[in-house]
């Protein structure tokens, strides 16, 4: 008999690169070792990954590179805890286990023609990344593409590799900010809810997609519905921990919704008809 | 196909003959409680009363390994490799003995074990590999409420054979096309004569149950009261976070995946785990959405008569095996739990 699928067997794969985002957020470019596997490998943006560090144990990711970039997949990693900590001393060569795609992705075909808006805090960037630059490879798609994206400190920027192309582009329009003034920042201070409230999109025909820290989120929803996005909307990612990722070991449900399965994305109007249990 | 006897003298034939070619579980008393171990002939296995644990491990160990791991450094040029190595294969095996409650727990992992998108290959597995023969309570404990919950003291769901005591032994049906050449055994006798004795016991225990309470609404009840975190407070008030509970439900089917070994060579194992623990849903940034034990009761009943039944056609997650009743050491009760939920939903 071959053996049948095995959701819980990891593809062993080798970092090709790891770049160290912050103090505390390193990310690794990975590819399958088997060829054929990457080259038949299929997500979409918002979909995670569960990482291996063999001895220790597994830790949900999100994907954050986007599809249309497949000479690698990119994670990107806080340092937390057991899992996380060994990932960070881990160099271009070494091996991880990947179990991959997870979850469900962002609704990009229902997200066609509108604008955009993405609001992104700290880590919660990973997230919007995978989902911001599958839309710049897209661009004809959508409609208008903002970014907010903050930070506590300019030091606590991910991808900041980057950021000098964001906010260049010309076919999108970038804010970056940071909590409190720091010599040399050249961009918004100020809390991300605030500045949103300033930047003042329209809901018309437009999309915001948020996630970052609980905190954040709570205050970035009460702008958007100031500013009358409709909770059908906004759409966010949620965080639980995980075991499985495939709906089995009951570890991350909110009532009737398995967050590894049915999410992590959600929209706002999807959240408030779930249990109070976030 | 026709029943079949078998006397009470001639049941460790049977069991010798079945332990000859595979793994065979019966219920034997360990250390003051009965639990299912492999078939020695030297040990009088207890049919008589419900086992404290119930079979669940035949099928899902407590602890089980997913695959093993080797790191290693290859070459002159000491190029890191990982193997990864998984076997998913499983023991005949035949649990002989345990209860409808133990055999219809098994239905509750089905749904999950066997879903569509990720079937668990180790689960099914086992559980192509198992059979059970039940046995047919011909008494009633004051925790059983398997009424309650759509079975009963012979319901044969999730069983392959069904033993029903009658005087002098045992009546013997096939109730799947796994059971069925099992009747072939030369120890089974014709049971024709015994069947209408057989069909009395099964009335006669089920009437002991006496009536079960509509809980019809129990999915909406429990939901209504999700928030009222006083009600929740009041019946988790005496619980001690033990997890005896899940530990012995045959219907809790909660894991943890861990890793065991060294960086270098080790195995990934995943043990049941139980959602009464704080730790259960702990994340890393210290956040933790079931906080305090009336959240995880909350969860917990909840899963079993409302979210659950929820996605899967109403069907409910507990079998009424009453194994929390009689082991918690604080006397929670989940029949109360539920019903007075359903009651506060009524009022
Ligand atoms: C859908 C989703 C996407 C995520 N994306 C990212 C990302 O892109 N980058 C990033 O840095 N972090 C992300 N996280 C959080 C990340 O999974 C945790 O920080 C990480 O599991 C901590 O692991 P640890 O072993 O270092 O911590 P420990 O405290 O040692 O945790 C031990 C175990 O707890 C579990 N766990 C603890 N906290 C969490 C948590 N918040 N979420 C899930 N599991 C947890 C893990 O399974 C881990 O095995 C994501 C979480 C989820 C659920
Ligand atoms: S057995 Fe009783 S005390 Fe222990 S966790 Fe369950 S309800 Fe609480
Ligand atoms: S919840 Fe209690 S009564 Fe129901 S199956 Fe589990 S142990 Fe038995
Ligand atoms: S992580 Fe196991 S059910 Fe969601």
């Amino acid at each position: 008999m071959t053996d049948p699928f095995n959701p819980y067997l990891p593809e062993v794969a080798t970092i090709l690169e790891t770049v160290q985002e912050t103090h505390n957020i390193m990310t690794f470019r990975v590819r399958f070792d088997d060829e054929a596997k990457m080259a038949a490998f299929k997500f979409g943006p918002g979909q995670v990954g569960q990482l291996s560090a063999p001895g220790i144990g597994e830790s949900t990711f999100v994907i954050n590179s986007p599809p249309t970039r497949m000479d690698y997949l990119q994670f990107s990693v806080m340092r937390t805890g057991e899992v996380t900590s060994k990932l960070h001393n881990l160099v271009a060569g070494d091996k991880v286990g990947v179990r991959a795609p997870l979850g469900k992705p962002f609704p990009v075909e229902d997200m066609k023609g509108k604008d955009i808006v993405f609001v992104g805090g700290g880590i919660g960037m990973a997230p919007l990344r995978t989902l911001f630059l599958y839309m710049l490879d897209n661009r004809a798609d959508f409609g208008k593409i903002r970014l907010l994206y903050g930070a506590r400190s300019p030091l606590d920027m991910a991808f900041s590799a980057e950021l000098p192309e964001w906010t260049s582009r010309k076919d999108i329009e970038t804010t970056l900010t940071i909590d409190r003034e720091a010599d040399g920042w050249e961009h918004k201070v100020g809390l991300i809810p605030n500045v949103l409230l300033e930047m003042a999109p329209s809901a018309e025909n437009c999309v915001a997609i948020t996630c970052g820290p609980p905190i954040m989120i709570k205050f970035t929803l009460e702008a958007l519905k100031k500013l009358n996005f409709p909770d059908e909307q906004i759409l966010t990612t949620l965080e639980k921990r995980m075991k499985c990722g495939i709906g089995i070991c009951g570890r991350c449900n909110i009532g009737t919704s398995y967050v590894c399965v049915d999410g992590p994305v959600y929209t706002y109007a999807q959240l408030k008809a779930l249990p109070n249990e976030l | 196909m026709a029943a079949k006897y078998i006397s009470r003298e001639k049941l460790p034939e049977w069991l010798k003959a079945l332990a000859a070619e595979r793994r065979v579980l019966v219920p034997v008393e360990e250390g003051g409680s009965v639990v299912f171990r492999a078939y020695d002939p030297a040990k009088t296995p207890v049919f008589g009363s419900d086992a404290t644990a119930p079979p669940k491990g035949s099928i899902f160990p407590a602890s089980q390994e997913l695959f093993s791991f080797a790191c290693g450094k290859e070459g002159e040029d000491v190029k890191p490799t990982l193997t990864l190595e998984a076997h998913t294969e499983a023991q005949p095996t035949v649990v002989f003995g345990s209860k409808p409650c133990g055999a219809r727990g098994f239905l509750i992992f089905d749904r999950v074990y066997m879903g569509k998108k990720y079937p668990d290959p180790y689960y099914i597995a086992a559980r192509e590999a198992t059979v059970f023969v039940t046995m047919a309570c011909d008494t009633v404990e004051n925790t059983c409420f398997c009424h309650w919950v759509g079975s009963g003291p012979a319901d044969a769901a999730g069983s392959d054979l069904l033993l029903t005591p009658v005087a002098g032994g045992y009546l013997v049906e096939a109730v799947s096309d796994k059971g069925a050449p099992f009747l072939d055994s030369p120890v089974l006798t014709d049971g024709s004569a015994k069947t209408a004795e057989a069909e009395a016991v099964k009335t006669k225990t089920r009437e002991a149950l006496g009536e079960a309470p509509d809980i019809a609404n129990a999915p909406a009840a429990l939901l209504e009261r999700f928030d009222d975190m006083e009600f929740w407070r009041d019946q988790s008030d005496k619980c001690i976070s033990c997890g005896a509970c899940t530990y012995l439900c045959p219907t809790c089917y909660c894991f943890s995946i861990t890793d065991e070994g060294s960086g270098l060579a080790g195995k990934r194992l995943r043990s049941w785990d139980a959602c009464m623990h704080f730790q259960f849903t702990l994340e890393a940034s210290g956040h933790n959405p079931r906080p305090t034990k009336a959240h995880r009761l909350k969860n917990r009943v909840g899963h079993k008569f409302s979210y659950y039944p929820t996605l899967h056609d109403g069907l409910i997650a507990c079998c009424g095996c009453g194994r929390c009743v009689k082991s918690c050491p604080v006397s929670v009760d989940i029949r109360e739990i539920v019903q007075n939920a359903v009651a506060k939903a009524k009022a």
